[in-house]
């Protein structure tokens, strides 16, 4: 295997585009991307990865490899998507990484995409379902934010902790979203909104949970040692680790530890031979605040029932210690579920480059992304290099 | 036999249980999918059967009445969903509180 690394990136505005189609975001992306690269000779592109996760229950429309390969004037060349649900990004730039690591492919492309919006309430709600348990949750009426709450309500009873405990994983996501251009909602967060928030399955309210969006992102990888003759700053990819666990949450072997979160960061750890005090910032999955906090355990940063304690702006923020969802995270840049991924790895891409505006983690060199498929069922873990 | 050599059993096996168990954890769906809007709001819980393992379940006939984790429930028969507005009835289990015995 030889090292890789991220020579190009692109990313539309995370939004509801009720004006954009997935046609228009995805070559949207993919444009910018093949232009931060400096590549205008599409003929040294060899594959495209599509990460999306709903595009055939909410947009009606599969086998994106070739529909966007066309569309970006890339006709003919190994493309088909990669699915896992929320994780769907991170699954496709695995794959390239993958590809590109084992010499089979030069250049790939991996594209995150996703059109969540185009179906809106019950309609939505049950085309997202597809990701749970058929069988065994979404046949009892289950959504993922009701399962969230599960999760939520049973980590606030077992370690005797209230509401608001959870705010400043919210808020930090809010203050770091308020100064990205790309966020969906750049709002910052006032002190104690959120234990006043509407519920939406109780104790997750609607300031928990991140609000699914539109949005397309796009990454290029390349081998490192041709990398460094392409671009000025070529990202390297350190670490690249899969792990799942059950479906359903009631199958977990423990409901409050993210076992596929735990693993795939410690493979990701050993391959890249650094430990979690060596990251200058980790964007996590944080689709709902109790997912930061059983992340922040799986990961190393906290031991079993205190990942809630990091919630404090000296912590997390971006001057902090482990400075957390630096563009905003899932909460306020948005989950554009399939494309999440790829942002994540776009924001810590910028971040390493120095090129991440006022946004910027001072001295970042090396940073962690992790992408989960529905409560931690898929956990895929990146470590990035400058 | 070494552990190279030993087949590995995939077989599901099939296990009766009671129907009884306590609350573990629960929740009150606001926003329901396709096929649930008629049931909205609803109370979806983790169940710990006494046998040992997790389920996930709806609530029934709580007629207002609070939940608590560690509530003793039972399982009870009911519809599930509507396969579409002509489409066929799905019955499966919901669980209910159990009454206090005399």
């Amino acid at each position: 295997m030889r090292d890789v690394a991220i020579i190009g990136l692109g990313q539309t505005p995370v939004a509801e585009h009720w004006d954009s189609s997935l046609r228009d975001l995805a070559t949207q992306a993919l444009r910018e991307a093949l232009t931060d690269a400096d590549i205008s000779d599409l003929s040294s592109v060899d594959a495209m990865y599509v990460g999306n996760a709903y595009g055939a229950p909410i947009t009606s429309q599969s086998q994106l490899g070739a529909l966007l390969a066309d569309l970006g004037g890339l006709r003919g060349i190994e493309a088909y998507t990669v699915e896992a649900a929320e994780a769907s990004g991170a699954a496709a730039l695995r794959t390239g990484y993958l590809a590109v690591a084992s010499g089979a492919v030069e250049t790939a492309i991996v594209l995150g995409i996703e059109k969540a919006t185009d179906r809106v309430g019950a309609d939505h709600l049950r085309a997202r379902g597809v990701s749970l348990d058929a069988d065994y949750e979404a046949i009892h009426g289950a959504t993922l934010p009701a399962l969230a709450g599960l999760l939520m309500r049973r980590y606030m009873h077992e370690y005797g902790i209230e509401l608001s405990a959870f705010e400043n994983f919210s808020a930090n996501a809010h203050l770091n979203g308020s100064t990205n251009a790309n966020a969906m909602f750049r709002n910052k967060l006032k002190p104690g909104a959120f234990a006043k928030a509407p519920s939406v399955a109780a104790p997750v309210s609607l300031f928990d949970g991140a609000p699914d969006a539109d949005g397309a992102a796009a990454v290029i990888l390349t081998s490192a040692d041709r990398a460094g003759d392409l671009v000025p700053q070529p990202i390297h990819i350190a670490a690249s680790a899969v792990a799942t666990d059950a479906l359903a949450l009631h199958d977990r072997a423990d409901l409050l530890t993210l076992m596929a979160a735990q693993r795939a960061a410690q493979k990701a750890y050993a391959a890249a031979g650094i430990g979690p005090d060596d990251l200058d910032l980790f964007e996590l999955h944080d689709a709902f605040t109790v997912i930061s906090a059983l992340t922040l355990e799986a990961t190393g940063f906290a031991a079993r029932g205190e990942g809630w304690k990091l919630a404090q702006e000296s912590l997390i923020g971006r001057e902090g210690s482990i400075p957390l969802s630096t563009f905003g995270g899932l909460k306020s840049r948005g989950n554009p579920i399939g494309a999440t991924g790829i942002y994540q790895a776009v924001e810590a891409t910028l971040q390493l480059r120095g090129a991440a505006g006022a946004n910027q983690v001072a001295d970042a060199r090396i940073a962690m992304i992790q992408n989960l498929g529905g409560l931690g069922s898929t956990a895929i873990t990146h470590i990035l290099r400058a | 036999m070494d552990s190279q050599n030993r087949p590995i059993d995939l077989q599901t096996e099939r296990v009766a249980f009671a129907g009884t168990g306590e609350i573990y954890s629960f929740t009150t769906v606001q926003e329901a999918p396709d096929g649930y809007t008629d049931q909205a709001p609803y109370v979806l819980a983790l169940i710990k059967l006494d046998e040992g393992p997790l389920i996930t379940a709806q609530m029934t006939d709580l007629d207002g009445h609070e939940l608590t984790i560690g509530d003793r429930v039972e399982m009870v028969t009911r519809k599930l969903t509507t396969d579409g507005t002509r489409g066929v009835i799905v019955y499966g289990y919901k669980f209910r509180k159990m009454l206090p015995q005399n």
